[in-house]
């Protein structure tokens, strides 16, 4: 015992070197998984803090972008407005919509921190539980889909990238209507691969890849981006599509998070379905 | 004595700041991606006490984590090159030992000695970042190669620092 005591102090630099990378790796399994609870990341204060400070500064300089992709995007709403549509002047009757219920619902925010160059890409975007944030909510910008929320905190969120080598989204080709999972290439920020989508089809480049309802996140019809390339690899029924996505996501400054107001009802009966067939 | 720690302090903010404000946003490729905070351990005085210097790398480490969101990984590749420093100094020291009132830079120890001393640093730094970061061998060859020319801009970034923000020695 006492040999052993005299052993540790001896050589107690290596120890205590050898206790800190205990505490590392404790850290990175403890995080790592994408269920994991987070101890560090940047949706805390004082780190989101920093970076709302700095983002601050730096949207000064996209201002004229930014200006006019927001104008380019007042123009479409504009014409989908009600008062621009022509009423039949033929007689006065009354509706009760019953046919349409809004089932997606959308609150806008803004990236304050975000990052394209790692494995595992997140963003910090500054609308939080306190604004009905929940985990799960998928998020996007004018031009395209972005990631989903994955922790909350009362005035943040992070926002798990397509950037992230964990994420899938079940998305669609447009014109075809056949799905398969988006994952991340890890090559560049401007890519994304797309599987599992069946050879017996005819695929060009150029195709638009959507959002399916499928996944619940988000709803159908969202731009993802379009295909660039496909290929079938060895063994494979399968083609493997390289789709470039529409939404730059070194750039993306404003961001929607996508609520569907329906999600915890067919959650909750979907899993109700599974447990009864599980029995 | 006073001035060293307010200096290395200062040193501490301004790199982890630099790092997470500035530099982070640098993308020049998926394989080059620069870490020049490690210069505050490489700049550390010859006379800090070895625990000092890995608890102060533990704390840069983790600090820096806090910013990246990438849990525990500068915090043990932080630890890593504040473990190996001291022996790396043992190792290349000069015949008659440092002497007093040096500091740990290019113009007090000349290239070639920082090159070794630095250079190991940042290759044991970078090579731990990255092979953490994917936590796997199946892509060996590739992760290799970020490593390398991720090393080779970070220590080129590091010189230049150095030679900008450190005043030349007038003694000489």
């Amino acid at each position: 015992m006492r040999n052993l005591f005299t052993f540790i102090v001896r050589h107690n630099f290596i120890f205590l070197f050898l206790l800190l990378q205990v505490m590392a790796f404790w850290l990175m399994f403890k995080n790592g998984s994408y269920q994991g609870s987070n101890i560090l990341n940047s949706s805390n204060k004082v780190v989101a803090g920093i970076y709302q400070m700095s983002a601050n500064a730096s949207e000064y300089f996209g201002l004229r972008q930014e200006n006019d992709r927001l104008a380019m995007e007042n123009k479409v709403l504009r014409n989908a407005l009600k008062s621009n549509l022509y009423v039949l002047p033929l007689k006065v009757y009354k509706i009760r919509d019953t046919l349409y219920r809004q089932q997606y619902s959308y609150i806008a925010g803004k990236v304050v921190n975000s990052s394209v160059n790692k494995r595992r890409n997140y963003m910090t975007i500054n609308v939080g539980g306190d604004m009905g944030i929940r985990r799960d909510m998928g998020v996007m910008s004018s031009n395209g889909i972005v990631g989903i929320v994955t922790d909350v905190s009362g005035n943040f969120s992070s926002v798990m990238s397509l950037l992230h080598k964990d994420l899938k989204i079940n998305c669609k080709l447009k014109r075809e209507g056949s799905f398969g999972p988006l994952v991340w290439d890890m090559v560049d920020y401007r890519h994304c691969i797309l599987t599992d989508i069946p050879t017996h089809l005819k695929i060009k480049t150029g195709d638009t890849v959507i959002t399916s309802e499928l996944s619940g996140i988000f709803p159908e019809g969202l731009m993802v981006g379009t295909v660039e390339s496909y290929e079938r690899r060895q063994n494979e029924s399968f083609y493997t599509l390289r789709v470039k996505l529409s939404a730059d996501l070194k750039k993306v400054n404003h961001v929607y998070v996508i609520k569907n107001q329906f999600k915890e009802e067919r959650d909750s009966l979907e899993l109700k379905t599974q447990q009864q067939g599980d029995d | 004595m006073t001035t060293e720690i307010i200096r290395n302090t200062l040193r501490f903010f301004v790199l982890l700041l630099a790092q997470v404000l500035i530099v982070q946003n640098i993308n020049l490729s998926g394989y080059v991606i620069l870490f020049p905070y490690i210069l505050f351990v490489i700049m550390l005085p010859f006379e800090t006490n070895k625990h000092l210097v890995l608890f102060l790398s533990f704390m840069m480490g983790l600090c820096m984590d806090f910013f990246y969101d990438s849990a525990g990984i500068h915090t043990s590749a932080c630890s890593l090159i504040g473990f190996i420093r001291p022996y790396v100094l043992e190792y290349i020291a000069p015949r008659d030992g440092y002497d007093s009132g040096v500091q740990p830079t290019i113009q007090d120890m000349g290239l070639e000695w920082f090159l070794r001393f630095a250079g190991t640093l940042v290759i044991a730094h970078h090579t731990f970042v990255f092979f953490l970061e994917i936590f796997r061998f199946s892509e060996f060859f590739h992760t290799l190669l970020r490593v390398v020319l991720s090393s080779l801009a970070s220590f080129g970034l590091i010189c230049a620092l150095q030679i900008i923000f450190i005043p030349n020695p007038s003694r000489k």
